[in-house]
């Protein structure tokens, strides 16, 4: 852990040495506006413009981008709370995204989720689940949807390392090997379930990801840092699913800077400032990708610099569309509740669904 | 008309989806290879094959999770509870991820789901094999609960929830898998949010779902041989949606209303229909409305004890002595 790059071979992994200058350039900068929109969604949140948690993904760049950058059209996404990264790394515009937490009409779930329910199943992207290993179930049946429908995909299904020790977790990893479903469970691993370091809150031998052993089933273990390694090993797990029709567990080492949420009161106490520091200046995976596009001529640094600024335009723009949006309406809270009353359907023509006085 | 079991009538409600839609597939526990813990899938596997007959592990978290995973992808998924009991270690996949991914995405998806499975105490298996959770998922917001109390309901609703395009909860009644009743050969659907009135009478109404309204209607018969009182039956069938305006319109009629459920009596269905009826038809009543509901403790084992907890026909006459 001592290099700021990992060095090659990743580089040089077929499913690398197919991207363009501007694919990688296109990783750069999706990592910036992810590291925007965070930074400018915390501001707004000690400002008090939005409610509830927030749960930042800063730090972990790497770990979205790089993985989603390998799907193709009938690959689908679902995730945790800690949700921004995967919603930019899908490609779901900033605007409705900020304009979500600001709890606006405008956001992309009508201000109805807020920052840890963003969905967008036109892109394939099915959340933004609140309950620490609630969607590890729903990645399975994403998977088997695929199966029964004779697709060729698979379903990414990213959890925390906090949320390896809940059953549901462990019935969705049985069923998934014992049905040979095309799902590849992502933990990643920043080391803290909330406050509780990894050590303290989970029984295991090498890793976490070992764990699929016992379910007869693949893994694999690395860094997250590196955009290169972050495509080339997840690679080998999409083409079991795509070929084979079998899951994998992968653990993705990273890091997080800020605390669970931002209201971790402790943040700063179960961890060291050094221990944050070292990795911000090792191994922080947007430097990294800097580094790679700089030492392959790909980029200078004014047009880095260029990229930092448009990112960051691009999210003050997205907090303008979300301070001139409206809040929802009243009568909005009982809309999409139920699919066939909004749509008026004639399987909702009887009886009444809500019961306010 | 051919009479048919209840469990015949969910079996052939099952069979005639699984044929008319391709994306509607059975899962639960020992519904394919051992045609159902309580026989309700008997032969589909056989007849339909691994595809659409799927037997999962024990592992109701899980294997509920994937059905709504699966259903979010556009399938129809058919979970079975071999015990609605057995929902409670799954009741976040249930209510968080199937009763609220719709609205938390703000209308961009919806979950075609079925959990169906027995409901019911009386039948000796202890509290933990016992529960209604009718009024508990009833409460939540996204989900519909339907309980159908005849082979003709079972049949008819089971259609239509397969066909509904939210998640519908079915909770059917081991007591009733083995009783008949006449179920034409062509096919119809029930609408969800209708209730059925299955006795008419001036004198008092009797409001009830799933097997209390058997119990009612055995009332209902000693009432008026035994007192001259003539109650009128009117089954929910349908818990979310409500059909109010029968239970309302009835009311207006006899005025006088007992709710009779197997749920227990602290909010339970009971209490939200009898809440219903003071606020929208307080002038009408000429008595409070009464609630009759399980005794209120966990589900007994001792057999003749258990027979007490519940509703029984003596304790509903009693009750409606006491209001008329």
């Amino acid at each position: 852990m001592e290099t700021l790059a990992t060095p090659p071979p990743y580089a040089d992994a077929a499913i690398n040495k197919q991207l363009t200058n501007d694919d990688k350039v296109r990783l750069l900068r999706d990592m910036f506006r992810i590291r925007r929109f965070e930074q400018t969604s915390l501001k707004y949140y000690n400002l008090g413009k939005m409610g509830g948690f927030l749960h930042l993904y800063t730090g972990q760049e790497a770990v979205a981008v790089g993985t989603v950058s390998l799907l193709d059209k009938n690959d689908h996404v679902i995730t945790a709370y800690r949700d921004h990264g995967h919603a930019l790394a899908v490609g779901m515009d900033m605007k409705p995204l900020m304009a979500e937490l600001f709890g606006k009409a405008t956001g992309c779930s009508k201000g109805k989720g807020g920052s840890m329910h963003f969905f967008a199943p036109d892109k394939n992207f099915w959340g933004g689940h609140g309950i620490v290993g609630g969607q590890t179930p729903l990645g399975a049946g994403i998977a088997f949807a695929l199966k029964y429908k004779g697709l060729r995909g698979c379903c990414l299904c990213y959890l925390g390392d906090g949320a390896i020790n809940q059953g549901p977790f462990h019935e969705a990893l049985n069923l998934a090997a014992l049905f040979k479903l095309p799902v590849i469970y992502v933990i990643e691993n920043n080391g803290y379930s909330m406050g509780t370091s990894q050590k303290r809150s989970s029984a295991f031998h090498d890793n976490l990801a070992q764990r699929a052993e016992a379910y007869d089933m693949a893994w694999d273990v690395f860094k997250g840092e590196d955009i290169y390694e972050v495509r080339a090993r997840p690679q080998i797990a999409l083409d079991r699913a795509h070929n084979l029709s079998e899951p994998t567990i992968l653990e993705i080492q990273t890091y997080r800077y800020y605390g669970h949420s931002v209201a971790d009161a402790n943040a700063k106490k179960y961890r060291t400032p050094e221990e944050i520091e070292v990795y911000k200046t090792k191994h922080d995976p947007l430097r990294v990708w800097t580094q790679h596009l700089l030492d392959e001529g790909i980029i200078s640094e004014q047009e880095v610099e260029q990229i930092d600024i448009d990112a960051k335009a691009e999210t003050n723009q997205a907090v303008q569309f979300a301070e001139e949006s409206p809040f929802p309406e009243e009568g909005d809270i009982v809309r999409d509740v139920y699919r066939e009353v909004d749509e008026q359907t004639k399987a909702a023509a009887h009886g009444r669904y809500f019961f306010n006085t | 008309m051919p009479l048919i079991t209840y469990r015949e009538a969910l079996r052939a409600a099952l069979s005639e989806e699984i044929a008319r839609d391709e994306n509607v597939v059975i899962l639960g526990e020992e519904v394919a290879q051992y045609n159902g813990a309580y026989k309700v899938t008997e032969g589909l596997w056989k007849r339909y094959g691994d595809k659409r007959l799927i037997d999962t592990p024990i592992s109701e978290a899980g294997f509920l999770g994937m059905g709504i995973g699966a259903a979010m992808l556009g399938l129809r998924p058919v979970m079975e509870l071999m015990f609605w009991s057995f929902a409670y270690v799954a009741l976040d996949q249930i209510i968080n991820n199937a009763g609220c991914v719709r609205y938390m995405s703000g209308g961009l998806l919806n979950v075609p789901i079925v959990i169906r499975g027995p409901a019911n105490g009386g039948t000796n298996v202890g509290a933990t094999h016992s529960h209604t959770p009718e009024n508990l998922l009833g409460n939540m917001p996204g989900l519909k609960v339907v309980t159908p109390a005849t082979a003709y309901d079972a049949k008819g609703l089971m259609k239509t929830a397969i066909r509904d395009n939210d998640p519908v909860m079915v909770m059917e009644n081991t007591l009733l898998y083995g009783e008949k009743w006449e179920v034409p050969e062509e096919e119809y659907l029930i609408p969800l949010g209708v209730a059925d009135v299955k006795r008419t009478g001036t004198d008092i109404t009797l409001i009830a779902h799933g097997r209390a309204v058997i119990t009612c209607l055995k009332a209902a018969g000693l009432l008026e041989a035994e007192h001259e009182i003539h109650a009128e039956v009117i089954d929910l069938r349908s818990i979310r949606p409500l059909d109010e305006e029968t239970i309302l319109d009835s009311v207006r009629k006899t005025h006088r209303a007992l709710v009779v459920e197997e749920n227990k009596p602290f909010c339970g269905i009971a209490s939200q229909i009898a809440a219903t009826i003071q606020e929208k038809a307080f002038d009408e009543l000429d008595a409070p409305v009464g609630r009759l509901s399980s005794i209120d403790a966990p589900a007994i084992y001792s057999p003749p004890l258990e027979k007490k907890q519940l509703p029984d026909p003596q304790r509903v006459t009693t009750k409606v002595l006491e209001i008329c």
